[in-house]
């Protein structure tokens, strides 16, 4: 016990003689958390559409107005002919072409329908299909306000029935997030990417570094025990990791208004089990480098797959199974999703103990490999 | 000119000379292209639904018929209680619940009209309003066949086309995204760790003691990752095109261009950051923080540049992959040509000149 006080103290010392690393542990998450939920949303505004309106008629001038109008929307040209719109989007000056057809006034009061071509930028598929549903609604909202104006050209026959639509109200009520705020959903994902980038990155060059640069070797030739000096590594990490999440807790209260439902208490130690899982990684990495640059690549590698695989920007269960069975072993996805329940469901940590319960056995797994894989011997 | 070929030689033996890191170098695209490539998408699939429906009639269960054969739906049988639905959502087992009212087909015949609610689980609002629509759109489906007309007047549909990627393939617009990150990674970090190792070993005094100038040593350094990285590049190509099935639809000869100077970019940067730190820790801090969370965020690989607060926006116009990501997405996937590339293609050169403007004043400011 007393040479594991020791180690720990070596450990800090070690750690803030870089003065690079204090900053970094205060500015880091600051920086991170001020900046970029700012640029999370998939909320498409402003979809830009060339209408080539071959009718010219009254309806499709009416239609014309109501897409401007929306707040979607903006009418950026109306090209006479479909080439000429697609050439503006070749040019990237619009996302959207919306055709409506010479005969769209006919159809509509002599056949009582007609139709609309849209054609969508879709290299984001996401966007593509969001703009198309856009306007169908708008299509739509039309088209019943014409089925107001118009009743009375109907049939009688016609006329009753349609009066006699039966109407379900759908009503969608948005839980947990009314306004559909997007940077509420990323900030708790934010803080498990802060976690997982300073306590991955700085154990996975520790060892390594005291390789190079031969310190490794005064250690292995006292009789310090692996356990110890593998858990001297680990908990300044831990120290890191509360730091940064304190300051991301608090940031995040302040200016983004979002203070966990279920406790800082069940925050703060949902993270300390993370932490200790990715820092166990690092370690396991450290101990297989040779050099610096190898750890570096390693570690980057590891997180990127956390990371992207771990639910923070795409859904896990949009994944193929293979996927989801990694998602099962990562840790990253576990924090993702507990962090996100007690911050935005109001979930007690009763509620996350599946997740705690799988980010506990991970950090054991991960963390036994990591006392096995550090030899003594060089 | 022989002394830098020599001095070229002597660094591409030491790289090919550490097999470790030439597989991890050469691997770790692979991975992460095939991984990515296939497994992370937007598409809003497996809602979980459940169903609160306090007195079954015709209506209600062939509404909750129509949801649970929806491939979209992983439909979860009804729940008794609000409350129980409250406390599965909580727990996050539920996405979304199909709430409706007492006498639903009662109301509706007699009043004409009824009330069915969704609770949708919306901390990720994109799924959650997704969800919501998918289901109103199934309600509106049942709603429109309980009519007796044969078909509602005036009704105008549309004809949806889905230009440059008409399968809405998630691997078209991520593709080009995970090329500009991987490399933007893999080459800051080789670049300014390696160069900053010899300064903190003391190789680099030996190095400054040959006749050579250090500027001409330092790019002498870089030539052999270029082409690592070139490789690099291709490997991701011809991964994405032949198991991906993500189409090069413009010249190959300007995609290689593009990829060229985007490698010497941020080979640059690596330069850069190995005259602003000298210590290993820092460079690899430096690199993979600057490196990876601007790509992530602000580039256009995952949030569109669209979107964001003007401010935002001027951001990442200082972040090398955004232009990169959007010159290879209008020539890979799109199909066009230097005609609407040269200003990404402009920008791009603009940086690389910079960065190394900026090196070349660093390095000689140390020989003084």
């Amino acid at each position: 016990m007393k040479t594991l006080k020791f180690l720990i103290e070596k450990e800090f010392k070690q750690m803030f003689r870089n003065p690079l690393i204090p900053r970094l542990i205060v500015l880091f998450p600051t920086m991170v958390l001020l900046v970029f939920p700012w640029a999370v949303s998939f909320e498409i505004k402003n979809i830009r559409v060339d209408v080539v309106d071959h009718s010219k008629s009254v309806y499709s001038k009416r239609l014309t107005d109501k897409i401007a109008a929306s707040q979607y929307f903006i009418l950026h040209d109306t090209p006479p002919d479909y080439n000429a719109a697609m050439l503006n989007m070749e040019n990237d000056e619009t996302d959207m072409i919306l055709e409506i057809p010479a005969s769209f006034d006919v159809d509509l009061v002599k056949r009582r329908e007609s139709g609309v071509g849209v054609a969508v930028n879709s290299v984001n598929g996401t966007q593509g299909l969001l703009g198309s549903n856009y306007v169908m609604q708008i299509v739509n909202d039309f088209s019943s306000e014409l089925r107001g104006e118009l009743t009375q050209t109907l049939p009688p026959q016609t006329r009753v029935s349609v009066m006699r639509l039966k109407k379900m109200n759908i009503v969608p009520q948005y839980k947990y997030n009314p306004a559909l705020d997007y940077k509420k959903f990323m900030i708790p994902g934010f803080m498990v990417l802060l976690l997982t980038i300073l306590c991955g990155i700085l154990p996975a060059l520790n060892i390594v570094m005291e390789k190079e640069n031969g310190t490794i070797n005064q250690i292995n030739v006292t009789p310090i025990s692996k356990m110890n000096f593998i858990l001297a590594k680990l908990i300044p990490y831990w120290a890191v990791g509360l730091v940064v999440m304190i300051i991301s807790i608090t940031l995040s209260f302040l200016i983004y208004g979002l203070w966990p439902g279920g406790g800082v208490v069940a925050v703060l130690i949902s993270a300390i089990v993370f932490i200790l899982s990715v820092s166990g990684l690092g370690i396991i990495i450290s101990n297989y480098s040779e050099t610096m640059q190898q750890a570096s690549f390693l570690v980057m590698f590891f997180i990127l797959i956390l990371v992207l695989l771990g639910g923070m920007f795409t859904p896990v269960s949009s994944m193929p199974a293979w996927a989801q069975a990694i998602a099962a072993i990562n840790p990253f996805n576990y924090l993702t999703t507990a962090f996100r329940m007690l911050y935005l469901n109001g979930s007690s940590l009763a509620d996350v103990s599946g997740n705690l319960l799988a980010l506990g056995a991970i950090a054991v797994v991960l963390n036994g490999w990591a006392v096995f894989s550090y030899k003594k011997r060089g | 000119m022989k002394q830098f070929i020599a001095f070229v030689k002597k660094e591409f033996r030491h790289i090919i000379r550490d097999n470790r890191t030439l597989l991890i170098i050469l691997g770790m695209p692979v991975v992460e292209v095939l991984l990515f490539g296939f497994a992370v998408n937007m598409e809003v699939q497996n809602i979980r639904v459940a169903v609160y429906d306090p007195t079954p009639d015709a209506f209600t269960t062939g509404i909750a018929e129509r949801i649970r054969q929806n491939s979209y739906f992983n439909y979860r049988g009804s729940v008794q209680t609000m409350d129980e639905m409250e406390e599965s959502m909580r727990k996050g087992e539920l996405d979304l619940a199909v709430v409706f009212q007492q006498n639903f087909q009662e109301e509706l015949v007699h009043s004409g009209e009824a009330d069915v609610q969704l609770l949708s689980n919306s901390s990720d609002p994109n799924r959650g309003s997704i969800a919501a629509t998918y289901t109103t759109a199934i309600i509106a489906g049942f709603q429109r066949e309980q009519t007796d007309l044969i078909q509602i007047p005036f009704q105008i549909q549309t004809e949806n086309r889905m230009i440059y990627n008409p399968l809405m393939k998630s691997s078209y617009m991520f593709v080009p995204g995970i090329m500009g990150l991987v490399l933007m990674i893999i080459c800051t970090i080789m670049t300014s760790v390696s160069i900053v190792r010899e300064k903190e070993r003391g190789t680099m005094e030996v190095l400054l003691a040959s006749p050579l100038k250090q500027g001409t040593m330092i790019f002498a350094k870089t030539i052999p990752y270029m082409v690592i990285s070139f490789i690099d590049f291709v490997i991701i190509l011809l991964l994405s095109y032949f198991v991906l099935d993500v189409p090069v639809n413009g010249s190959l000869l300007l995609l290689f261009f593009v990829a060229i100077l985007y490698i010497t970019l941020t080979l640059s940067y690596g330069l850069t950051v190995s005259t602003l730190v000298d210590k290993q820790v820092n460079a690899v801090i430096f690199s993979a923080i600057t490196a990876m969370i601007p790509v992530l965020m602000l580039s256009g690989m995952i949030f569109p540049v669209d979107n964001m607060p003007g401010t935002l926006q001027a951001l990442s116009a200082i972040v090398p992959a955004r232009w990169f990501i959007e010159v290879v997405r209008k020539v890979m996937i799109q199909g066009l040509g230097m005609t609407i590339a040269w200003k990404e293609i402009l920008v791009l050169a603009g940086m690389t000149l910079f960065l190394l403007g900026i090196t070349i004043m660093k390095t000689k400011k140390r020989l003084e």
